[in-house]
């Protein structure tokens, strides 16, 4: 054992540590903007609005996350001139940039399902009721549905937020060094294979487990009013 | 076919390898998830300490730590151990075989859970019935419990399946010759990496449906007498 070597690289950790939280808020806060529009062009009666908004969670839900990770980082390779004329080539050329495109949609698919799921849960009658009173959709969604959807999502929505804090590990595969990239860099220099991934696994441990406890007590604000 | 230069054949047989894995892997997580809900539910404290351990580790930590971890970690921890006791031994894992162990070792936390939530949901004045008959407690798990838990499991073990069956895609980064591996030696040969990687998408699409096919089958197959 030598465990010198995680305090020796300690700093290295933390900054591999910020760039994993980084990732994941990124990836959530785009990922649900999009998740919500997903949701709604779902939950809509056109096909012309369904019918994409199906496709894109289908594959985001039905491959996994390395081959969509490979597929824009190194696949855009193969458009470079095209993505070169519209002045994208620079954006995707970056493996972080390429990182929080794909952990977005990536969570984006998997959150649409579970909020189309709790906006359909919504109790009829109260959308009825509101509409009898005269609300626009507008209003309708931002005082009766939403603010319920939310408490009902919220279960699934947290466990999805720390799968895709687990998932940013992937994005050290497509060379961003996060807190498994900085790992995978230590050990080429030290050898101290296990004693590195036992630390970043206890630090991954820790971080989920924080999580679980603060979206624990965000749900018992939430649903205060039931207790 | 695709344009790959005949390297869709090869693709076809890293297919092959996917599924092996993911089959036996799958079974493997089902044999774990069945001793570890027993476990859970158990009067033994300690039985229910060590399940609960290994549930919640494993679930806090991304597959791709406990892969390495596994793979490249494991057989130096042991390597050093010996070392201490003066004793040169030198292990070398097959990448098949660590796949499968890890991956049915990790979705084996999950299958835990689902098998425990279906063994609840079978009636408890049932299990009382059983003993008053005088059957033994192993009869009464495979005669009354196992059977109808199995139904209630369908669709959790399903989920687990079709995130394990993605998660195999990782097994290309301990080098075996599955999906991704060969779509990255496609991708390389060829120099069209886009389409490699989108025919490899589709492949794990193609999984993912046959996969949603087969559960509902099952789904309807075990809940037939009970509409």
């Amino acid at each position: 054992m030598s465990l010198h070597v995680i305090w020796d690289n300690a700093e290295w950790l933390l900054e591999g540590f910020w760039v994993t939280v980084q990732l994941t808020a990124s990836a959530v806060a785009i990922g649900l903007i999009v998740a919500l529009i997903l949701a709604l062009l779902t939950l809509s009666t056109h096909r012309f609005y369904r019918w994409p908004a199906e496709a894109i969670t289908f594959f985001f839900r039905g491959t996994p996350l390395l081959v969509q990770l490979f597929l824009v980082y190194h696949g855009s390779g193969q458009f470079r001139h095209e993505l070169d004329a519209i002045g994208l080539w620079s954006y995707f050329r970056e493996a972080y940039f390429c990182a929080v495109f794909v952990l977005a949609l990536n969570t984006a698919a998997y959150s649409s399902e579970i909020f189309s799921g709790a906006i359909k849960a919504v109790d009829k009658h109260q959308i009825e009721a509101g509409r009898v009173a005269g609300m626009t959709d507008f209003i309708l969604y931002r005082r009766i549905i939403l603010p319920q959807a939310l408490r009902i999502a919220w279960t699934g929505y947290s466990n999805e937020i720390i799968f895709i804090m687990q998932a940013t590990s992937l994005v050290s595969i497509i060379t961003v060094l996060d807190l498994t990239g900085v790992a995978g860099r230590i050990i080429s220099k030290t050898f101290a294979i296990y004693e590195v991934y036992i630390a970043v696994a206890l630090l991954y441990l820790v971080i989920t487990y924080t999580m679980v406890f603060i979206f624990s007590r965000l749900e018992k604000r939430l649903n205060r009013h039931k207790a | 076919m695709f344009g790959l230069e005949g390297y869709s054949s090869a693709i076809f047989t890293g297919l092959q390898q996917t599924l092996l894995v993911g089959l036996l892997a799958m079974l493997l997580a089902c044999i774990i998830g069945v001793f570890g809900a027993l476990a859970k539910t158990s009067s033994n404290k300690l039985l229910r300490i060590v399940a609960s351990f290994y549930t919640a580790t494993i679930r806090g930590i991304p597959e791709l730590i406990l892969l390495l971890l596994i793979f490249y970690g494991v057989p130096t921890l042991v390597q050093d151990i010996f070392a201490g006791f003066g004793v040169e031994v030198i292990i070398d894992l097959n990448p098949f075989i660590a796949g499968v162990v890890t991956l049915g070792f990790i979705y084996g936390a999950f299958s835990v859970e689902v098998f425990r939530g279906a063994f609840g949901q079978v009636p408890t004045g049932q299990i009382e019935a059983a003993k008053a008959m005088g059957m033994q407690s192993w009869v009464i798990f495979y005669r009354i419990l196992f059977p109808q838990a199995l139904r209630y499991s369908i669709p959790g073990l399903s989920n687990v399946w079709m995130l394990l069956i993605k998660a195999t895609a990782l097994i290309s980064v301990i080098q075996l010759d599955e999906v991704m591996r060969m779509t990255k030696i496609a991708a390389n040969a060829t120099q069209k990496p886009f389409t490699a990687y989108f025919f490899a998408a589709l492949l794990f699409l193609g999984i993912t449906l046959v996969s949603m096919m087969l559960q509902k089958y099952l789904e309807n197959k075990y809940t037939r007498g009970y509409h």
